[in-house]
């Protein structure tokens, strides 16, 4: 064949490449971004895994992400609400420290689902935990039986929440996995923030998902996992 | 002239004492507007401890509701006649600590004014859920009850109500102490020796606040009890006391042998301020120790001492509740063994708390609704004890 | 007496037979206006029970119907003077459950304002 038609023959292989490139990840986030009229189902199970060996001593930008997209103020008294905290740690024995973010564990068997006596601690089909404001009556028996501190009453009146994510004083809250984003595709917030990537959103039931993949890869716990509450968060470092 | 004047007296002191403990429901109720209004953030409660001065007299007085019908137990189901005389006051008084104590609960939530959504929507899992349902019909058992004692064409039917007054507020308490029971990650609590602590400490206190409100009303009745019925109610209380003893320090043997709670205890009991501090002066030695002095030593025992060590007990009861609840919360969450961690969110941290005036106006209103009841019921009804002769 | 009695049902006959046209129903302001994803009437009467079962399945189900969202009544009927539904006493929520004294709850929650405009004010 001539130069010039093996030239061409090149270009085009390349730009139809190049276009299908493009045009695919839109077609695969089409569906999601459509808006959802189904309802969510358990063959989804949204969980995250957290490296705390990449997690940077005194970095809180996953705090500060979660309180910019959720509207929380910030604030450290004890009477702020916080979804997420950093937490620094020494190991008693070997003086071993690390630091790791903390939020709630979305458990398979949550405590705070079982003593909400209206039923607003709820778990989605899709694994993960919240709080339905509607019916949340704000008696903070689900803070009692949190094993890991997740949650935070609201203890003045709010204002000027974001529209996505809706809070109100004498209601209980904690981290949703960023619902209002999953929900659209996205990623929680936390996890799209950390400038190390130690935050691994995604699919636990999905075997050919990342996170299912490193799982099966690398060793990691979940935090009080004697509990039995098979929590949707695993850490590896610890 | 002379007959006048004791009845004018008692007019005198029944408006004093209603104008008084309605003055005292009005400044709790305040105190629970504010609350709503504002939030909680006017109060001492914070995202460690969440629960505070507000639920340990509403457990308290819930607890005593269910120990004081002891007393008509003690009359209905074991048959014995003393106690079967005093039952109907038992039954008021337990409508009135289940009042003011439901109501403190109630009016302490983020949402008081959802009520109706507690009341409609049950998660059957929840303690809570049960509590309503058991709380309700704890009620209407009661009423039930003292319409059959005092209802004469009822009288037949006042045993099997009794039973059922009787089961239904041992199972009352335990729904009680497995709301501590159940959680399983605090290590004060998710222990099951809880129910059955709660139900006996439930007995001496119920019998204290009877000795109370049965010898003011005595007193100011100008009547005076048989020294027989007095002592061997007065010993049954001391009975209960160190019997609820008995279980409060099983539960802290327990813990001290296990080395994953050693530090708990270290804290309840030895270095964690005011904790150890209620348990040690408040608890035993107060709620404990001079009470059975009091009743047992022969140099006392007379109807003083058994008000004054009513007292103390109930003052014992605060105690313990206070280390229990408050005590339990401030302890930190043990959620990575083996390391040491903190945090911004008081992870590892001992939780700081220190009582607001709202939390104590709404206690106290509690207390307060359940006196108002008391009062209005024994003068409109037929409820102060009558003398029977001790029975052969 | 029976007169009275006579005079009195038959007012109350006039007042309700009025009290689906415009005596006495406050001015609202609809905001954008428009097409609304029903017609007036029939938000009028049943936007309570539609805003009850929406909430449990968009949080319990995670569906959520664009044309049924809360955040997309607000982004059309908050009134464009401030962006709110409960602004002002003739507000499109708040104007009406005044007339009524029905207080509103949602927003104790919920963001009141127009999510575009508050979008843009971040950026």
């Amino acid at each position: 064949m001539s130069d010039t038609n093996v030239q061409r023959r090149q270009f085009l292989k390349t730009s139809v490449g190049a276009v299908a490139v493009a045009i695919a990840p839109g077609m695969l986030l089409f569906d999601m971004a459509h808006g959802k009229s189904e309802e969510v189902s358990s063959k989804v199970r949204w969980g995250m895994l957290i490296d705390t060996a990449n997690c940077a001593d005194g970095c809180n930008d996953c705090v500060t992400a979660c309180n910019k997209e959720n509207g929380l103020s910030g604030g450290l008294s004890p009477t702020d609400s916080q979804w997420i905290r950093k937490v620094e740690l020494k190991d008693m024995r070997s003086g071993r420290t690390s630091s790791l973010p903390m939020m709630c564990q979305h458990c398979e068997n949550p405590p705070c689902v079982d003593v909400c006596p209206t039923g607003s601690s709820f778990k989605r089909a899709d694994g993960i935990v919240l709080v339905d404001k509607h019916l949340c009556i704000g008696c903070r028996y689900c803070m009692m039986a949190c094993p890991y501190k997740a949650r935070s009453f609201v203890h003045e009146p709010l204002h000027d929440q974001k529209p996505d994510v809706p809070r109100g004083k004498g209601t209980v809250e904690s981290c949703t996995m960023c619902v209002h984003r999953v929900d659209k595709g996205q990623q929680p917030a936390c996890a799209e923030a950390c400038p190390n990537k130690s935050i691994l959103f995604g699919n636990l039931n999905d075997p050919d998902s990342e996170i299912s993949k490193k799982i099966r890869s690398v060793a990691s716990i979940q935090v009080r996992a004697d509990l039995g509450l098979n929590t949707g968060i695993r850490y590896q470092g610890l | 002239m002379a007959s006048h004047s004791p009845q004018r007296f008692k007019n005198r002191l029944y408006y004093s004492l209603v104008a008084a403990s309605g003055l005292i429901v009005l400044m709790g109720l305040y105190a629970a507007h504010m609350m709503e209004l504002h939030g909680h953030i006017i109060t001492g409660m914070n995202n460690q401890i969440v629960w505070g001065v507000p639920h340990v007299f509403a457990i308290f007085l819930i607890i005593a509701a269910s120990g004081v019908l002891n007393v008509s137990s003690i009359g209905s189901v074991f048959n014995k006649p003393a106690y079967k005389a005093r039952a109907p006051l038992a039954g008021l008084l337990s409508i009135a600590m289940l009042a003011g104590g439901l109501t403190v609960l109630m009016l302490d939530l983020g949402r008081p004014e959802r009520i109706i959504v507690a009341a409609t929507n049950y998660n059957l899992t929840s303690v809570f859920a049960w509590n309503i349902l058991l709380y309700s019909g704890m009620f209407a058992a009661v009423v039930v009850y003292l319409w059959t004692m005092m209802e004469k064409r009822m009288n037949s039917w006042s045993k099997p109500a009794g039973f059922l007054v009787f089961i239904w507020r041992f199972v009352l308490t335990t729904g009680t102490g497995v709301i501590f029971s159940f959680l399983v990650a605090r290590q004060a609590f998710g222990t099951a020796i809880l129910p059955p602590m709660f139900i006996v400490i439930s007995f001496a206190w119920g019998m204290a606040v009877f000795h109370i409100v049965q010898s003011s009303i005595y007193a100011w009745n100008n009547k005076s009890l048989d020294e027989y019925v007095q002592k061997r109610m007065r010993n049954l209380m001391g009975v209960f006391v160190i019997a609820a003893l008995y279980f409060v320090a099983t539960y802290h043997l327990t813990n001290l042998y296990f080395a994953r709670q050693a530090e708990f205890e270290r804290f309840i009991l030895v270095d964690g301020g005011v904790y150890p501090l209620m348990f040690w002066v408040g608890y035993v030695v107060i709620g404990n120790l001079l009470p059975l002095l009091l009743i047992y030593h022969p140099a006392f025992g007379k109807t003083r001492s058994v008000i004054v060590a009513s007292l103390f007990i109930i003052l014992g009861g605060f105690s313990l509740l206070y280390m229990l609840i408050i005590g339990g919360q401030a302890f930190p969450l043990s959620i990575f063994p083996g390391y040491e961690a903190s945090s911004s969110f008081g992870d590892g941290a001992i939780g700081l708390y220190y009582p607001s005036l709202p939390e104590i106006l709404l206690g106290v209103g509690g207390v307060g609704i359940s006196f108002l009841i008391t009062a209005i019921g024994i003068r409109v009804l037929d409820f102060v004890p009558r003398e029977i002769p001790r029975s052969p | 007496m029976a007169k009275l009695i006579a005079l009195l049902v038959a007012l109350c006959c006039c007042a309700s037979a009025g009290a689906t046209e415009s005596y006495g129903m406050p001015k609202v302001d609809i905001g954008k206006g428009g097409q609304c994803v029903k017609d007036p009437q029939w938000m009028r009467k049943n936007h309570m029970h539609l805003l009850f079962e929406q909430r449990d399945k968009t949080v319990h189900k995670g569906i959520r119907d664009e044309k049924f969202s809360l955040k997309n009544c607000i982004e059309c009927h908050a009134s464009t003077k401030d962006n709110s539904v409960i602004g002002r006493s003739d507000s499109f929520c708040e104007g009406c459950h005044r007339y009524e004294a029905v207080k509103i709850d949602c927003f104790e929650c919920h963001s009141s304002k127009r999510s575009s405009a508050m979008a843009q004010k971040e950026h």
